[in-house]
């Protein structure tokens, strides 16, 4: 039971790997803004953008906050918080018959 | 040694059960909790966004370059916070500092957008008590904003703090950054979420208005 | 920065009422909640008594319709957030760091934090009847009786006076979760904690999840009463059943806080006074967890006449009778550790098989209300009032005092009388049956709930007048426990240090532990650590007097002498009277004086951080002794 602090951390990555990150998701974001005034692209406009802000949202999470390489409580506290919000969200929506709209 | 220990009194390593630092897991713990606290408030402005009786509506006041500048303000503030952290981890305090500050004053531009966007929509009508969409939205984006500004709050003081007591952000201190930064990250990820959700689906407008 | 620390130097004595002030040791903070909790015990048992005086006869007239509405709220709110959870907040406080062979809580100056911030809420929350009369829109709140047109201040004062209480819930919960993941004494694991530890540990993950959603549901009725917002006002497009959700989605979770703490200690109780381990450990842990996790899917069973459809009420309806599956689970282990034991018929057991007993009848009902048509009926009547007294009254208190009477000893170092616990017992057990059995009958027969009164042809005086009798006889008990408690405190039995042949750690220390509670921190081999250690010892004394594992020797005060604990401290409750500040501030009249008032609270808790951050671990050892 004794291990030593830090001890399940793998090293983190490299400030190149911190500015990769930081170059995807500017053009992540690049894209969502590009695709929402992308008149062809409108019927597909709910499921691009949710799609590309998961995963600015994972990068951040994996990367800047380390969860990648973290230890694995940490992960399953967090995502434990993250899916009951998203349950909260889309429970709510479905019961005020808001999902689409 | 327990001089040694402003700003979390942790500087020996502790002994715990798992390895895990207490702080750090109490970090997680809370921001596992935020996520159910903005879960709620999005929520609210999902379901109230279309109901408003009056006017304005979210397509006649949102400036999508504006927000998209903001978003990538708070990106680039992620990147500068991890790279603070790196620097204070391999003892460059000086460039630890550095990017702190670079971070806080990043949060600070980000606010500052929402202060001009905030009143650009009280001209143009759009208050709390306005409509739904008001009100759900200024609670929303004004409780990321308290958030972020709190952030700004805690990055200053570690600085100024290191000034006086330069151990604090020491390597073997780093968690009093690491700490700092994973908040400042969970502000990020909600303005992620928030961008998307508010700003880019935004429902379709009234029919004929 | 060293100006701030220097105006309150870190305390270093543990002596007098300053020593209860300042103290950050976990045992001293869980027996302020306890007494707290048992003085708000009290108050809210007086107005319950108030409330039935009003209905013991047709068209009473000890009330007005006013005053019952207030004290029908008042009563709800503070049996909830100010009796059960803070006296669960006691056992916890106490019993888990000692049972996890820890020598104190993760975050020790945050657990101060959490009871100074409990305190003021309560007394901020209480304050409103000195100014503008209690809240009169029930414990629930519902939306749009709590807007602005409809109800007076007393609905500013409970809403902050819950945002207050929930910072303080929500800080002992993050506490609790990190000190049971983090402060294990080397070889428990998880599936070596006591049941009440594991208890503890998911009500701290459905305290910290569940209580954001209440708050942002209480920010949206503060805005709306404060800043002319309007989020529950149909007259603006809202729909106010939104409050109804965010109530309920923490409203649900609640329950389980309330009731989990409860099966924790029965767990712990019942193993020991049958003389057998509990029956299906893992089983008990697991459906635990299960109800911890479907209590977050169940909580639109509270609104099944609101009419959100079919398909809605069908799948709430589902997961409501699913979760019958975990609970009927536990009831089943409970009978069986009972089973074939030697029982030792001690009053914490008449409490621990009340518990059992009476959460199934509350149980039973609420598998009734899962159905949606029977729900229908029942719905506001008294059949619902029924239910919930008998698994927060029957359960949860009952529960309750199973602890009191089990961990008293090991607190005081006294055993409270046995005589006087056990007529407790049988008072409370036939008043409560008294009370709220009837209020099956009354409900199926029509009365709805939150009526102050009745007329005479309705037929339910009789009833009525029994309830009303059973009411006091639940009072009586209480007064018999006050007289044991301070009986016992003067002159009770001497307990020593393991007056059960218990099974956990916390009988392995004296009794009251000293404020390091282990001398050494024991290594644990398996369940019932402690019970494992003796039976060793029995077996072979020679080989393992040895390696004793911080048991009750003579020796241990002075092993003591070279433990830091952490000192004192000031912080938390200047910190915590700043938020409280801050909280009534707002409540303030007019605009300027509100706003001083808050910045000057918001001020003082943001010195208080500071001074609390930037303060040595301990007092430097030279001022210290």
């Amino acid at each position: 039971m004794s291990h030593r602090p830090e001890a399940h951390e793998r090293p983190h990555p490299t400030a190149m790997t911190y500015i990769a990150v930081a170059s995807v998701l500017t053009v992540v974001t690049v894209l969502e803004v590009a695709i929402y005034y992308i008149e062809a692209l409108r019927p597909a406009l709910v499921p691009l953008l949710l799609l590309l802000s998961a995963t600015k949202f994972a990068l951040v999470v994996m990367f800047y906050m380390h969860l990648k390489f973290d230890h694995k409580l940490f992960s399953a506290l967090f995502v434990g918080g993250l899916w009951l919000a998203i349950g909260v969200i889309v429970a709510l929506l479905a019961l005020f018959q808001a999902l689409i709209r | 040694m327990q001089q040694a220990g402003a700003l979390g009194h942790s500087a020996e390593a502790e002994h715990t059960s798992t390895g895990l630092n207490h702080r750090k897991l109490l970090m997680w713990a809370f921001l596992a909790s935020d996520c159910l606290f903005f879960g709620s408030l999005i929520a609210t402005y999902l379901v109230n966004r279309g109901r408003s009786l009056v006017g304005p509506y979210p397509h006649e006041v949102f400036s999508i370059p504006l927000t998209s500048y903001s978003a990538f303000l708070l990106l680039m503030s992620s990147l500068t916070m991890v790279l603070a952290l790196a620097a204070v981890q391999r003892g460059n305090a000086k460039w630890g500092r550095v990017w702190l500050l670079a971070t806080a004053l990043l949060g600070i531009h980000f606010l500052a957008n929402q202060g001009y966007e905030f009143n650009q929509f009280a001209h143009e009508g759009l208050t709390p008590r306005t409509n739904l969409f008001g009100a759900s939205f200024f609670t929303l984006t004004g409780f990321h904003g308290a958030h972020v500004t709190l952030g700004v709050f805690w990055l200053t003081s570690i600085v100024v703090i290191s000034l006086f007591r330069p151990h604090t952000i020491s390597p073997k201190n780093s968690l009093n950054v690491e700490i700092a930064g994973l908040y400042w990250h969970f502000v990020d990820i909600v303005w992620i979420a928030i961008f998307t959700l508010v700003y880019l689906l935004q429902p379709a407008p009234p029919v004929g208005g | 920065m060293a100006m701030i620390t220097g105006v309150l130097r870190r305390p270093t004595g543990y002596a007098g009422v300053w020593g209860w002030v300042t103290t950050v040791d976990h045992k001293r903070i869980g027996v302020l909640y306890g007494v707290s909790a048992f003085v708000f015990l009290l108050v809210g048992g007086i107005e319950a008594l108030l409330l039935r005086l009003q209905l013991a006869s047709p068209n009473g007239t000890v009330l007005s319709a006013e005053a019952y509405n207030q004290l029908m709220t008042m009563h709800g709110t503070t049996m909830i957030f100010l009796v059960v959870m803070p006296l669960s907040a006691a056992f916890f406080n106490v019993v888990i760091p000692l049972m996890i062979g820890a020598r104190d809580v993760a975050f020790p100056r945050l657990n101060a934090l959490s009871y100074w911030v409990f305190l003021f809420g309560a007394l901020l929350l209480h304050m409103s009847f000195l100014v503008g009369g209690p809240p009169d829109a029930g414990w629930f709140g519902y939306a749009n009786l709590t807007e602005r047109p409809f109800s007076g201040s007393g609905v500013d004062f409970w809403v902050l006076g819950l945002q207050v209480l929930g910072i303080s819930s929500m800080a002992a919960a993050f506490n609790f979760l990190v000190t049971i993941i983090n402060m294990r004494a080397p070889g428990m694991t998880l599936m070596r904690m006591p049941l009440f530890v594991w208890m503890t540990l998911v009500t701290s993950f459905l305290l910290v999840t569940a209580f954001p959603v209440l708050t942002v549901g209480m920010l949206l009725l503060l805005f709306d009463r404060l800043f002319g917002t309007h989020f529950y006002a149909p007259v603006a497009g809202a729909d106010p059943i939104l409050w109804q959700h965010f109530f309920w989605l923490f409203g649900h979770p609640e329950v389980y806080i309330l009731i989990l703490p409860a099966m924790g200690i029965v767990s712990e109780v019942l193993p020991t006074f049958a003389r057998k381990p509990l029956f299906g450990y893992n089983v008990v842990v697991y459906s635990g967890i299960v109800i911890g996790f479907l209590g977050w899917m169940v909580w639109s069973h509270h609104m099944f006449t609101v009419g959100l459809g079919p398909v809605a009420n069908a799948i709430f309806a589902s997961t409501t009778m699913l979760i019958a599956i975990p609970t009927g689970v536990k009831i089943f282990n409970w009978i069986a550790t009972l089973w074939g034991g030697a029982l030792q018929m001690k009053a914490s057991l008449y409490f621990a098989l009340g518990f059992i007993a009476m959460f199934i009848i509350g149980g039973l009902s609420g598998v009734m209300h899962a159905s949606v048509p029977v729900d229908t009926q029942q719905q506001d009547t008294y059949f619902v009032v029924a239910h919930f007294h008998y698994v927060l009254f029957g359960g949860s208190i009952f529960g309750l005092f199973a602890g009191i009477y089990y961990w008293f000893p090991k607190i005081t170092g006294r055993l409270l009388h046995e005589g006087l616990g056990k007529l407790q017992f049988w008072l409370m057990l036939i008043g409560f049956n008294l009370t709220f059995g009837p209020m099956h009958f009354l409900g199926v027969a029509g009365m709805p709930r939150r009526i102050y009164t009745y007329g005479a042809e309705s037929g339910w005086g009789f009833w009525n007048a029994v309830e009303t009798v059973g009411a006091f006889i639940i009072a009586v008990s209480l007064l018999a426990f006050l007289a044991n408690f301070f009986r016992s405190l003067r002159q009770g039995e001497e307990a020593g240090s393991d007056p059960w042949d218990g099974r956990t750690l916390e009988w392995s220390i004296p009794s009251p532990p000293p404020h390091y509670n282990f001398a050494t921190i024991p290594t644990v081999h398996s369940r019932d650590a402690w019970w494992e250690e003796k039976q060793r010892r029995r077996a072979a004394p020679a080989a393992v007097a040895g390696a004793s594992n911080g048991g009750a020797q003579p020796s241990q005060e002075e092993a003591g002498h070279g433990i830091h604990m952490p000192s004192p401290s000031y912080w938390p409750l200047v910190v915590a009277f700043g938020v409280a500040l801050l909280a009534g501030g707002l409540l303030v009249n007019p605009l300027l004086a509100k706003v001083a008032v808050a910045m000057a609270g918001g001020l003082i808790a943001v010195i208080g951080i500071f001074g609390w951050s930037l303060e040595p671990a301990a007092a430097s050892p030279t001022h210290g002794q």
